[in-house]
């Protein structure tokens, strides 16, 4: 049998201390199970069972309070192969409560030792979230105010497919490790012990006492039936390895001549539901087309299907600097919600300045021009108005022409919707000539 | 020569790939989670892991261990995630563990407003975990930044073994922008030192004239051990306090000594000018936009943009302050990175503009002052 204790660095507890027979244990556990010290990764937390690792001739991850299953999660998945023993006290169970719940719940192949000693010994033994109500601690009178927790119901009931109670003294302790370092998927022996550096002190506790204590809670001994499934990183490998490569990003080659040399900016005012995200990035795609370069800031509440939806393109040919907007040479308005947005700029918009307005949406004061578009006259679908506007914009050839729009339609778009939203800019380009002033 | 549009996430994300990332984790936070949501697509068919932390602790603590297991590995956050990072970030720079962070900084304090941009961690970044030691933080201005800089940002994070910051802000990270990939100037990939597998190996243990420890995987043929306390060559406790001293002062000396190798910047500089505008991150999009107008007006102003914030780029800044009489700063925020600037300043008039609304400060805000 391999022994993989560190001679170099023998076990400094107390004496008395029960982290010395885990330690003993859990080598045994190795052993038996003809592990060598390179096949092991032992992830320790913080306090007496954060010096785990340096008893063995492992490889060894010792981190923060409380983090050690996320290190251990971290070193599992990038190493598959590896078996990932996980040591933590009552203390790292509490401070790092998320963890251990999503872990059991994850069903990653790491076994978490619970080094459960009632107490923080390292600090001076303040009460855990372990700690019984009628124990003496230094936290003063707290723990009277908070009953212990059961880690071993809290671990089934949160997905733990296996989940053992163990005493530190009882005599197959190795056995009942190794049972959890050969189960497929996450395992967590809550092991049961005393600290006579800072707990037995005022709180004395037997073998005997530990044995009873525990009798008087309900069983935990190995598989949970109900949380039986497929390990979580073989699962993970098994589905990723159906999925199919993103493509490369899409390159729009320049296929027209701009229609304008300078800085041109484009104000998109709609509501949600209006797609006027969308309408924005066919207007780049478009500008593209033609050489220019192209931003789109866009802005929405949170609540996406509600309020506004606000677009600003930005097209220059040699690199868009400033991706605010300054003075925008045309803005679509199709919603109050929109509008009211960007109330404020209306104002300074000057006589060059194009509005193209759906039908009924009142515009604040300004001095720009404005053409109205009856979208709704001609049986236009309220979520198509963006792209339908798209086709006025074209036809005024201030920003981007026809053939502009309809190639960016065809880089952005595929099959059956393409052909609606071809037929759609199509149709509107030759109806949409009705200029209301 | 065709364009691309990508928003900056997915710039990082598509360069991170190319950087050799494989392996994300991260908590979805406006305006950083559609980088996470790349890296989901990206990742998993090409063999890589994409996870979704329970929260921001746990996603940096997966990137600590499979960083230590011999992945490339990123994280991407905003500056609440930051602050939840601090503990783990100390971590990987006392512990030499390559990882890249991005910031995507969104206004704050606190939870602030998750879709308004703003500068506003640029101490932060450096001064916002235990210990005091520097760290590396790039600030990219444009999406084509975003990918040249993130491969950047591996790569230095592979050559000094430390966290590096891409400090990105929402109104780069979300808004989309045309792209010429073809003129995308990328580097050499650089991955870690690994040990000679015909020397002993200490994980802690540095060669003559190198900056960062020789590295081994958790889980190769050779036992490594990793820790998060002082510890000597051999990765053990230590309060020997020479060698605690010692280590100190290379984590210290490893970055501050190195900076002029990965200084990065645009300078456009004029003969005669008097005034130096200074800026980094999207600000600097105003800035440029400012300088071309005052130039056509006759007015000479010199622009420096900077991309490398951290550790203090001081040689380049000193040199570009002797040359003129009043800098202009201008950042997102009340006032953060014009105090590294005042204390390099000797003769130098120091003009601060800055704002925190939300709002970019546009180019007429910057012209106004200068």
């Amino acid at each position: 049998m391999t022994n993989l204790l560190n001679k170099k660095r023998p076990p400094a507890f107390c004496a008395g201390c029960a982290h010395d027979r885990v330690i003993l244990a859990l080598d045994q556990a190795f052993g038996d199970q003809g592990l060598a010290g390179e096949d092991i990764a032992m992830v320790s937390d913080i306090g007496c069972s954060g010096l785990f690792d340096t008893f063995f001739n492992t490889h060894a991850f010792h981190g923060l309070h409380g983090r050690a299953l996320t290190y251990g999660t971290g070193i599992k998945m990038a190493q598959p192969e590896l078996n990932v023993v996980v040591t933590m006290g009552d203390g790292g169970l509490g401070i790092g409560g998320a963890h251990v719940l999503s872990t059991c719940r994850r069903n990653i192949d790491v076994t978490l030792l619970v080094l459960n000693n009632f107490n923080y010994g390292m600090t001076g033994g303040q009460c855990s979230v372990t700690t019984p109500m009628d124990a003496q601690v230094s936290s003063g009178f707290l723990n009277r105010l908070e009953p212990p927790m059961d880690i071993c119901m809290v671990a089934a009931a949160a997905g733990a497919p296996y989940v053992a109670r163990c005493s530190a003294y009882q005599k197959d302790l190795a056995l009942q490790i190794q049972k959890a370092l050969t189960y497929k998927g996450f395992s967590l022996i809550d092991i049961w012990g005393v600290c006579p550096g800072r707990y037995t002190k005022r709180n004395p506790l037997t073998p005997g006492q530990i044995k009873e204590r525990m009798g008087e809670l309900p069983a935990a001994d190995g598989l949970v039936t109900q949380n039986q499934r497929m390990e979580y990183g073989s699962h993970y490998r098994k589905v990723a390895s159906g999925l199919e490569q993103a493509p490369d990003a899409v390159c729009v080659e320049r296929s027209f001549d701009p229609v304008f040399e300078d800085r041109r900016e484009v104000l998109l005012l709609g509501s949600a539901g209006q797609r006027i995200v969308t309408a924005g990035e066919i207007l780049c795609l478009a500008g593209m087309t033609g050489g220019m370069h192209a931003t789109q800031k866009n802005d929405y509440p949170i609540t996406v299907l509600r309020g506004h939806s606000v677009s600003e393109v930005v097209f220059d040919k040699e690199g868009v600097g400033y991706t605010g907007l300054d003075n925008p040479c045309v803005v679509i308005a199709l919603a109050p919600e929109g509008v009211n947005r960007r109330k404020s700029k209306f104002a300074e918009f000057d006589k060059d300045t194009v509005i193209i307005r759906a039908a009924g949406i009142e515009l604040p004061d300004c001095r720009a021009r404005v053409i109205t578009v009856d979208f709704k006259a001609h049986k236009i679908k309220k979520t198509d108005w963006a792209l339908a506007a798209l086709a006025v914009l074209a036809r005024e050839n201030i920003v981007i022409t026809i053939d502009m729009l309809e190639k960016a339609l065809t880089c952005r778009f595929k099959g059956d919707v393409l052909a609606a939203a071809l037929k759609l800019v199509h149709t509107n380009f030759k109806i949409l000539q009705k200029r209301q002033n | 020569m065709g364009l691309s549009i990508m928003e900056g996430n997915e710039a990082i994300a598509r360069a991170a790939i190319h950087a050799g990332c494989r392996f994300f984790a991260g908590y979805p936070i406006t305006p950083a989670t559609t980088i996470y949501q790349n890296m989901l697509r990206f990742l998993p068919p090409l063999g890589g892991i994409c996870l979704q932390g329970e929260d921001e602790i746990a996603s940096i603590g997966f990137c600590l261990g499979a960083a230590m297991s011999g992945q490339k590995a990123m994280t991407a956050t905003s500056g609440p995630g930051i602050s939840l990072y601090s503990e783990n970030i100390s971590f990987a720079i006392g512990s030499e563990i390559p990882l890249v962070i991005v910031n995507v900084q969104r206004l704050g304090p606190s939870t602030g407003s998750a879709t308004r941009g703003a500068d506003g961690d640029v101490q932060f970044m450096q001064w916002g975990n235990s210990g005091g030691m520097p760290v590396i933080v790039l600030a990219p201005v444009d999406v084509r930044d975003c990918y040249e800089l993130t491969v950047w940002a591996f790569n230095l994070a592979e050559r000094y073994r430390c966290p590096v910051f891409l400090a990105a802000n929402k109104e780069i990270a979300m808004t989309r922008e045309s792209i010429d990939l073809a003129k995308v100037k990328l580097p050499d990939l650089e991955s870690r030192r690994y040990c000679d597998e015909n020397k002993p190996f200490a994980p802690f243990e540095i060669e003559q004239g190198r900056k960062a420890p020789d590295f081994l995987p958790i889980g190769g043929s050779r036992l490594v051990r990793q820790t998060s306390s002082t510890h000597g060559e051999d990765g053990y406790i230590t309060v020997d306090t020479e060698t605690i001293a010692r280590t100190q002062a290379r984590l210290l000396e490893k970055l501050t000594s190195t900076v002029d190798d990965f200084t990065f910047f645009e300078a456009d500089l004029q003969k005669n000018a008097k005034t130096l505008i200074l800026a980094y991150g999207v600000t600097s999009r105003a800035a440029k936009h400012a300088v071309k107008v005052l130039r056509q007006r006759g007015q000479a102003v010199s622009l420096l943009i900077l991309k490398t914030l951290w550790p203090v780029p001081q040689r380049l800044l000193k040199e570009q302050l002797a040359c003129v009489d009043r800098v202009v700063v201008v950042e997102m925020n009340l006032g953060q990175y014009v105090r590294e600037i005042e204390r390099l300043c000797e003769n130098t008039q120091v003009v601060f503009i800055g704002q925190m609304n939300g709002e970019l400060i546009s180019p007429q805000q910057i012209m106004e002052v200068v």
